[in-house]
C-alpha cells in the first residue's frame, strides 16, 4: 500500500493506540494535518503550543499512557520546549511531533526553520530528524518504545515537509532494533537479599517513596512492603498518592516544605529505603547534612540515579514494582527462617510524638481578614470525591495543595515537580480531564501562574472539557514574596500583581467558563458547591486569599534539614519530641 | 603555547556508538550539560560499518567518571562503554608538525625525527613537515624537543586506545590430529 509520509505518520500513531492528540497546525506540518480529518484520533486544538505540551503531560500523568502533541516548525517548536523539559525532569512519557522545513532547505535559514533536534537534545530522552518517509513507521515505533520503557520520558520526532509529502510503502514493524537501549527491569537477586537483610536489621527505617513508584505502577507493591515490615513511608512531591495519606504508616511529604515528622524521621533514620526517588535537593536540603546516620537502599530503573547524589549501601537497578515484589518475598523468607527484628517501638513512639507536636497547622483568619488559603483547600478537599484529580501550578498554592489535600489514590495528583513550571496547571488539568473524563478534575492555581496559560480555558470551553480551577489569588507572586520577606529583609521587588487586575471572573466568562468569586469564609462552601454542580463547561473561582500567609514548615535553601522552621505558633515545642 | 600535558591520572572511555547522524553532537551536548570536561576526543568508524568508536580522555575523579559513564550510557545510540585503565591499555596518538629547519639545523631536526622513529613527509626551503606516532607521553617529549627549532604548525589527533592483551601462560599445544 502506498501512503504519503503524512498518512504513514498518522497511521503509525493509530497503530500505537493513540486516541487523542493536542496540537496546533502551521506551514511545515500542514501535510500531516490533512489525514487527521479522516483519522480515529481526536485532535484538540490548543491556543498556544506550550498548552499542547502540558496537556499531553497531564494526560500521561493520569493514564500512564504517553501523551501526544503535534505542532509546526520554528516558533511552535520552541514554544513546546518548556513542556519537553518539564516532562524530562519528571519522567513523563510524551511523544512530540514537530513540522520542519523541507529537508532540502535545512541549514538555509528558511522561513520558520530552527534546529529543533539540536535545541531539544538535552530535554528529550531521544529525538529524531526523519529524512525519508519510508522510515516513519520505524521511527514512531521506536519513539513510543523509548518514551514508555525504562525511565519514561519525552521524545521528539521532527518531520520535514517534503518527507511528509513523499510516498512510501506502508509497513508496520513488530519489533524495534535498538542495540544501545536495553533497560534493566529485574533487580539483582543478591542485592535484593541484602536489602531485605538490612531492612529487618534496622531500628529506625523509613521508606522514601518517589515518583518512580507511580511510573512503575508499584503502589500496591509498596503498600504490601510497608505493611509487611511496619515501616513508615514518606511520599515526595512527585509521589503524593503513591501511598494513601490516611494510612497509619504514612508520614506525608518530606522536603523543603514537607511536614516536620516526614523531614525529621528521615534525618534521624538509620535506614532509608529509597524507592523510585532521586535525592533531589528539595528533599535532601544540604546534602552533607542529610540523614547522617542512615544506610541507604536505593532502587531505581535508571542506573545513573544510583550514587548520583548519595552513595547507596545497597544499589538495586530495576523496575520498582518488580524489585519491591521480590523484596517482599525476600523479607518473608527471612522472617520465615526465624530472622529476628529489633524492637522498633521506641522509634515508633518518637515518630508519633513528632506527629502529635508538629501537625500541619495554620492560624485561622481573624475576623475581617482575607481567606486563609489552607482553609480554602480544606473545604475543597472535603467537598470533592476521594478520587478527585488535583492539578497544581507552582508556588505557595502548590505547596499548600500538596500539604492539605488527602491523597488516598495513585494518579490523583498532577504537578510540575522537577522544573517547577508556572502555567502548568490549567493545560495539565485539561489533559488530565481528557484522559479521565469520569473523574472530577480540579486545578489549584496561583494568580501569577494562571496568567501564564489561562487562554487554554478557551480550548476547554470549545472542546467541552469541564475542568474546575481554584485560583488562590493572593495578589502576589507569593512564593517569591515569601523569600523576599524571610531572606531579603522584607524588601519586596517586583512581586505585586494586584487582586483585581485582571478581573478573573470576567476573564473566565469571556473564555466561556463560569466565573465565581469568594471573599469571605461564608462564601467558600457555596461557590465550591456551585462549581461542583457544573458539568458542561469549565469553572473558575477567584478565592481572595491572604497575601501575608507563608508556607510552613520550611527548610531554608542551602541548609541542612535539621534547620527546619516550624510556624511561629509552634515554636518553642522543639526538643520535646524525644529526638 | 605548549601542548598541555595529559593529566596524571586520566581516564579513557572507549565508547561504541551507532553510526548515525548527530551522535557526536549528542555526546558533546551531554558532556556540556552535565558540566564534564573532555581532554581529548577521537572518532572513527569501526570494522563494522554500523558502529563508530569514540575515544574520550577525561581528567576527573572516580565518582565523576562513574556518573559520566552512566549518563553516557543513557544515550540511545551508545551501545557499549569500556573504561580503560591507562596502566592496562595501549594508547597511541599521531602528531603532524611543520617545524623550522634551515640548513644550519636541518640535520639536527632530521636526527631527532629518526630517534623518535618519526617520518619526514615534506621538505621546504627552510621547513620540514614531520609525523610521529606513539605513546602520548612520547609524543609529548617529541613535541617538547621540536619546540626550540620553531613550530610553524602542529596538529595532534587525540589519543586512541585498546585494552592490553592478557598474557596468561599458553595452554598445552593441541595435539595435531
Ligand atoms: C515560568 C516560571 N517563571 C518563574 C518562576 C519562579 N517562581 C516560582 S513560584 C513563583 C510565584 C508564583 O506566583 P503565583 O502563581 O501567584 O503563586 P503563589 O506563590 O502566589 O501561590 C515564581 C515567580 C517559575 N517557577 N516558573
Ligand atoms: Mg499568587
Amino acid at each position: 500500500m502506498k501512503l504519503t509520509g503524512a498518512q504513514a505518520l498518522i497511521k503509525s500513531l493509530e497503530m500505537e493506540g493513540v486516541e487523542v492528540m493536542f496540537g496546533l497546525p502551521g506551514g511545515a506540518i500542514l501535510p500531516v494535518y490533512d489525514p487527521i480529518i479522516d483519522s480515529s484520533i481526536r485532535h484538540i486544538l490548543v491556543r498556544h503550543e506550550q498548552g499542547a505540551g502540558h496537556m499531553a503531560e497531564g494526560y500521561a500523568h493520569v493514564t500512564g499512557r504517553p501523551g501526544v502533541a503535534m505542532v509546526t516548525s520554528g516558533p511552535a517548536a520552541t514554544n513546546i520546549v518548556t513542556p519537553l523539559c518539564d516532562a524530562y525532569m519528571d519522567s513523563i512519557p510524551m511523544v512530540v511531533i514537530t513540522g520542519q522545513v523541507p529537508y532540502s532547505s535545512i541549514g538555509s535559514d528558511a522561513f520558520q526553520e530552527c534546529d529543533t533536534t539540536g535545541i531539544t537534545m538535552s530535554v528529550t530522552k531521544h529525538n529524531w530528524l526523519v529524512t525519508k518517509a519510508q522510515d516513519i513507521p520505524e521511527v514512531v515505533k521506536e519513539a513510543f518504545h523509548i518514551a514508555t520503557t525504562g525511565r519514561p520520558g519525552p521524545v521528539l520526532i521532527d518531520v520535514p515537509k517534503d518527507v511528509s509529502n513523499q510516498m512510501m510503502d506502508w509497513y508496520w514493524p513488530d519489533t524495534v532494533d535498538l542495540p544501545g537501549y536495553k533497560p534493566t527491569s529485574k533487580g539483582h537477586p543478591r542485592m535484593i537479599k541484602e536489602a531485605a537483610r538490612l531492612i529487618l536489621a534496622s531500628r529506625r527505617p523509613v521508606i522514601y517513596a518517589g515518583g518512580g513508584i507511580l511510573k512503575a505502577r508499584a503502589a500496591d507493591a509498596l503498600r504490601e512492603l510497608a505493611e509487611l515490615t511496619g515501616i513508615h513511608v514518606v511520599t515526595t512531591l512527585m509521589a503524593r498518592g503513591a501511598f494513601p495519606d490516611d494510612h497509619r504508616l504514612c508520614l506525608g511529604m518530606p522536603g523543603m516544605h514537607g511536614n516536620y515528622t516526614a523531614v525529621t524521621a528521615m534525618q534521624r533514620a538509620d535506614l532509608l529505603i529509597a524507592l523510585g526517588s532521586r535525592f533531589d535537593d528539595r528533599v535532601t536540603g544540604k546534602v552533607d547534612g542529610f540523614a547522617p546516620e542512615a544506610k541507604i537502599i536505593h532502587v531505581d530503573v535508571d542506573p545513573a540515579e544510583l550514587g548520583k547524589v548519595r552513595r547507596p549501601d545497597v544499589p538495586v537497578v530495576g523496575d520498582c514494582r518488580l524489585v519491591i515484589e521480590e523484596l517482599v518475598i525476600a523479607v518473608r523468607d527471612l522472617l520465615a527462617g526465624g530472622t529476628e527484628v529489633p524492637d522498633r517501638s521506641p522509634w515508633n513512639a518518637t515518630v508519633n510524638g513528632w506527629r502529635a507536636k508538629y501537625p500541619l497547622a495554620y492560624e485561622p483568619a481573624a475576623e475581617g481578614d482575607a481567606l486563609k488559603p489552607q482553609m480554602v483547600l480544606e473545604h475543597l478537599r472535603d467537598s470533592t470525591p476521594d478520587d478527585t484529580i488535583l492539578v497544581s501550578g507552582v508556588g505557595q498554592h502548590q505547596m499548600w495543595a500538596s500539604q492539605y489535600w488527602r491523597f488516598n489514590h495513585p494518579y490523583t495528583w498532577v504537578n510540575s515537580g522537577g522544573l517547577g513550571t508556572m502555567g502548568f496547571s490549567v493545560p495539565a488539568a485539561i489533559g488530565a480531564k481528557v484522559g479521565r473524563p469520569d473523574r472530577m478534575v480540579w486545578a489549584v492555581d496561583g494568580d501569577g501562574c494562571f496568567q501564564m496559560t489561562a487562554q487554554e480555558l478557551v480550548t476547554a470551553s470549545a472542546e467541552r472539557i469541564p475542568v474546575k480551577v481554584a485560583i488562590l489569588n493572593n495578589a502576589y507572586l507569593g512564593m517569591v514574596r515569601q523569600w523576599q520577606e524571610m531572606f531579603y529583609d522584607e524588601r519586596y521587588s517586583e512581586v505585586y500583581l494586584s487582586p483585581d487586575l485582571p478581573d478573573y471572573v470576567k476573564w473566565a466568562e469571556a473564555m466561556g467558563c463560569v466565573g465565581l468569586r469568594a471573599e469571605t469564609p461564608e462564601d467558600i462552601q457555596p461557590v465550591i458547591d456551585k462549581a461542583n454542580d457544573i458539568d458542561d463547561r469549565p469553572v473558575v473561582i477567584d478565592f481572595r486569599t491572604d497575601s501575608r500567609e507563608k508556607v510552613y514548615p520550611m527548610v531554608p535553601a542551602g541548609q541542612a534539614n535539621d534547620a527546619i522552621v516550624v510556624p511561629p505558633f509552634q515554636e518553642g515545642r522543639h526538643g520535646e519530641g524525644g529526638h | 603555547m605548549p601542548h598541555p600535558a595529559a593529566p596524571e591520572k586520566h581516564h579513557i572511555l572507549s565508547v561504541l556508538v551507532e553510526n548515525k547522524a548527530g551522535v557526536l553532537a549528542r555526546v558533546a551536548s551531554l558532556f556540556a550539560r552535565r558540566g564534564f570536561n573532555i581532554f581529548s576526543l577521537a572518532v572513527a568508524p569501526t570494522d563494522d560499518e554500523r558502529f563508530s568508536r569514540i575515544t574520550i580522555v577525561v581528567d576527573v575523579e572516580d565518582k565523576t567518571i562513574e556518573q559520566m559513564t552512566k549518563q553516557l550510557f543513557k544515550l540511545i545510540n551508545v551501545v557499549k562503554i569500556d573504561e580503560l585503565d591507562p596502566t592496562d591499555s595501549v594508547e597511541r596518538e599521531l602528531l603532524l608538525c611543520t617545524v623550522r629547519a634551515d640548513p644550519s639545523v636541518r640535520s639536527q631536526v632530521v636526527e631527532m625525527v629518526q630517534i623518535f622513529e618519526g617520518r619526514i613527509l615534506a621538505v621546504g626551503h627552510d621547513v620540514l613537515t614531520v609525523s610521529m606516532e606513539g605513546n602520548p607521553t612520547k609524543v609529548d617529549d617529541f613535541e617538547e624537543l621540536l619546540r626550540p627549532y620553531g613550530i610553524v604548525e602542529l596538529q595532534r589527533t587525540g589519543r586512541v586506545a585498546l585494552r592490553k592483551l592478557q598474557r596468561r601462560p599458553r595452554p598445552q599445544a593441541l595435539q595435531a590430529s
